[in-house]
């Protein structure tokens, strides 16, 4: 072999991983959260803030946790995506409102439609902390034990849906 | 000289900038300080590449608040790395643990170093053979011949 092909195959080699690097988003991260519990949390209704909503009462249902917010674009973007999600298929679909004004929150959901069972306010963001959120949006899917089994950062779309949530949901429900 | 002297301050100055100018007080300087290593430890989120100290994100200044929090309320800094890293993943520590996952991160360094010795030690063992096998003979009278001449030149 050609001794002087040896520093063009190593420029080769770094090009092709630093291609592969290209590809990936660097935002993505490996949630801990899989396989362990949901964090627990009791939080007022945004709907009815006298009342309150915990993920106890999820246990024996695969549910569906969406962390969304008035002040968050992409939020708008995944939004009609989780409309069109709730239509053709049953799923228990909970809403965490993430640092948001609860007026703010309401008149939001008033405009683009509300696919929420229902949504919890967190004023404060410390149950976002609980759950590791950094970006929003961000979906959980947590099966009938109350373990977390999927997490999703950033704006789910249609194909995230029909290839990724929903089958998982379909396959969690036999469990 | 001037002028490269004040712009090199300048970048000296950069670099100490923290981004919050938080009013944050402390029963004792040593919270403080602990404090303050454990915002240069902990890796902001959501910017790449940027520490809780030196962000002004909103998950940034959350993140410091929870520190701030659990250092008032006498936890230690073990237990306050384990509550990030157990919410936010080893991505959260500028420094992570050795295990299996980032092991080449730690040893890949190291790997690339030993393959880079390992090529130049073979590099300067061939070219000795190289400059031994192509002296002939003839080329060793030759240089016997110049080295004399050179030596009663000396004289």
């Amino acid at each position: 072999m050609n001794r002087a092909l040896i520093p063009l195959i190593a420029f080769i080699v770094l090009v092709v991983f630093l291609g592969i690097g290209l590809t990936k988003d660097p935002r993505k991260l490996p949630s801990p959260f899989i396989g362990k519990t949901a964090p627990a949390f009791t939080l007022p209704l945004l709907h009815e803030l006298d009342k309150t909503f915990s993920p106890k009462s999820m246990l024996g249902k695969v549910w569906v946790l969406n962390v969304w917010a008035s002040w968050c674009v992409s939020c708008r973007a995944e939004h009609h995506v989780l409309n069109s999600m709730i239509k053709k298929n049953k799923v228990n679909l909970i809403g965490l409102n993430y640092k948001d004004e609860v007026a703010d929150a309401r008149r939001w959901l008033g405009r683009y439609g509300d696919p929420y069972q229902l949504s919890v306010s967190d004023v404060e963001g410390l149950i976002g902390i609980e759950w590791g959120v950094y970006g929003v949006p961000e979906t959980f899917v947590i099966d009938k034990k109350g373990i977390v089994r999927l997490k999703h950062t950033g704006p789910v779309t249609n194909k995230d849906v029909e290839e990724e949530i929903i089958p998982l949901i379909k396959l969690l429900e036999k469990e | 000289m001037k002028r490269l002297l004040i712009i090199l301050s300048l970048f000296i100055s950069l670099t100490t900038l923290e981004a919050a100018v938080e009013v944050k007080t402390f029963e004792s300087q040593q919270q403080e300080l602990r404090y303050k290593k454990l915002i240069e430890e902990l890796r902001c989120l959501v910017c790449q590449n940027q520490n809780l100290a030196g962000s002004d994100a909103g998950l940034a200044q959350d993140l410091r608040k929870q520190v701030y929090k659990m250092i008032r309320a006498g936890n230690s800094d073990d237990e306050i790395l384990d509550f990030m890293v157990t919410r936010y993943g080893d991505f959260v520590l500028y420094r992570p643990p050795f295990k299996a996952t980032t092991f080449l991160l730690w040893i890949g360094p190291f790997i690339i170093l030993a393959i880079g010795m390992l090529v130049l030690i073979r590099f300067i063992r061939q070219r000795k053979n190289v400059v031994i096998t192509t002296l002939t003979n003839n080329d060793k009278e030759k240089l016997k011949q110049l080295l004399d001449e050179d030596k009663e030149q000396d004289k």
